[in-house]
């Protein structure tokens, strides 16, 4: 069963369970059944447990969400989405935090950091900010107390469950690790976005 | 044509927060960008539809206070300009002009948008629009991602775009985006169940104040805060256009075309698409109402 509760006249959020379906996997499930069914879909966008859908009218919508399967039908192969490696130099300011927060060494965290395989999850915060899950739970650490006003483009960066790279300087309150040189936005590319939701990340030493 | 031969206006003073706009970039919320765009969309469209443009054309989108431009062109060229949305005085070269008219102004002229009588936006559409490179397809100055041309500056030249002649519609319809006193249809949802019943009842039930932080993300309003039944903080999820947002404070954010793609707060009900452009209008000070739709 699929659970959605409405986005005003044409839109739906659908629930799904912290220990369902993946999200980002669901959203392109729905991409897919909108594009099998000849329904134009305005945004479909993925959420820590939602899916966000706007369709372009109410009957689209009522017929969309009637032919969606309850569990995403096409697996992380299948969407085909290219892996992408980042490059990371670890010179975060913020290495003797975790460390501190952590008992492990800087090479304990670079190993770990580097040891998990990600996925991005969902956008936010600013155009191509994608938070990854599959951060190692011992790397788990609350935000920052006070956010940095200024935080350098291309900050590797971990916070609660996820890693994010900022794509631009910004403000941030997440715990800086490292940076990479690799541009995660750039509007005179296409993609502009690096890294859309679904897809697999992983991070290597830049010097390697 | 050259682009020397190029017609373009020249910002001798660009007002307080004068925008380049069109129709914006729909469909990549997924990637964290806006959809962006005219706020007043239907005060845009009937701009362009008054010069000859298609509709998402790029159009100057005033704040408040519009601005001061010189045609330039060939000595003997004109442009054909038209103001549509919140009514302001217009002049060319000092002399008074009509808003929602097709206005021919000669090459070396300057043109004049004064400050609103009421609501907030007014729209400058060109004949062959506003011609600035697009970012990501779209002429749209976004304020949240600060993608798109930047805001209008003193000196800049803005090109306007070459079109072939066709037909110029001269309609007399005005859209009646300013003067009924906004009562904004709403959708509950889809987190309404993230408040106490009274939350409900104040929602609707409220002259909710339009505060001066109100920008083109967003109407901030004033009014008694909105209690919760459940405290907790919510995963992040995305949000459309006109979603009302109650950030911890408990006063609604109601968001506009650059409002930010995912948030962290609930949204307690999503106002009707076709009632956005009086939001778009609702200036700071005055109030607006919600009305639970049909």
């Amino acid at each position: 069963m699929i659970e959605f509760v409405r986005v005003g006249r044409t839109g739906a959020l659908l629930e799904l369970r912290p220990d369902g379906p993946d999200v980002a996997l669901m959203a392109l499930t729905v991409r897919r059944v909108a594009s099998d069914l000849g329904i134009q879909v305005r945004e479909v966008v993925p959420g820590a447990r939602t899916v966000l859908i706007q369709a372009s009218d109410a009957q689209a919508l009522v017929v969309l969400l009637a032919a969606l399967p309850d569990q995403p039908d096409l697996a992380p192969t299948e969407a085909q989405l290219p892996v992408v490696e980042l490059p990371v130099r670890y010179d975060g300011p913020d290495l003797s935090i975790v460390a501190a927060a952590t008992g492990f060494a800087v090479a304990e965290i670079v190993r770990r950091h580097q040891g998990a395989t990600y996925r991005a999850a969902f956008t936010g915060f600013a155009p191509g900010f994608a938070y990854l899950t599959g951060l190692d739970p011992a790397l788990r650490l609350p935000r920052l107390d006070t956010p940095r006003p200024a935080v350098p483009a291309g900050s590797v960066a971990i916070a609660d469950d996820y890693c994010a790279v900022y794509p631009r300087r910004s403000p941030g309150g997440w715990h800086l690790l490292g940076t990479t040189t690799t541009m995660m936005f750039d509007v005179d590319r296409d993609p502009a976005a690096l890294v859309s939701p679904g897809q697999t990340v992983r991070f290597v030493d830049a010097d390697r | 044509m050259t682009s020397s031969d190029m017609q373009a206006l020249e910002v001798l003073t660009p007002g307080p927060l004068t925008t380049v706009q069109d129709h914006g970039r729909p469909g990549m919320a997924h990637l964290g960008v806006p959809p962006s765009g005219a706020l007043d969309r239907p005060g845009a469209d009937l701009a362009n539809q008054l010069v000859g443009n298609p509709p998402g054309f790029a159009v100057l989108e005033t704040t408040l206070t519009g601005p001061r431009l010189r045609v330039l062109g060939l000595s003997g060229s004109s442009v054909v300009l038209a103001v549509t949305g919140a009514p302001a005085p217009i002049t060319v070269d000092g002399h008074p002009a009509s808003m929602g008219r097709v206005l021919q102004v000669p090459a070396g002229a300057v043109v004049q948008l004064g400050t609103c009588s009421a609501g907030v936006r007014s729209y400058l559409a060109v004949r062959g629009g506003i011609a600035v490179a697009e970012v990501l397809g779209s002429r749209s100055h976004d304020l949240l991602s600060g993608l798109g041309p930047p805001a209008l500056q003193r000196g800049q030249r803005l090109p306007i775009g070459a079109m072939l002649d066709a037909g110029i519609t001269a309609t007399t319809a005005w859209p009646d985006t300013i003067d009924p006193p906004p009562v904004l249809p709403i959708v509950l949802g889809p987190r309404d169940h993230w408040f106490a019943p009274e939350a409900l009842e104040l929602l609707t039930g409220t002259a909710w104040q339009v505060s001066p932080a109100s920008n083109r993300i967003g109407l901030r309003l004033t009014g008694p805060a909105l209690p919760r039944r459940r405290p907790e903080q919510l995963p992040s999820e995305g949000v459309v256009t006109g979603s009302i947002q109650i950030p911890q404070d408990g006063q609604p954010v109601l968001f506009l075309a650059d409002h930010p793609t995912t948030g962290g707060y609930p949204v307690i009900a999503v106002v009707d698409e076709s009632a956005l452009h009086h939001a778009a209008q609702a200036r700071p000070g005055t109030t607006l109402r919600f009305v639970l739709g049909r």
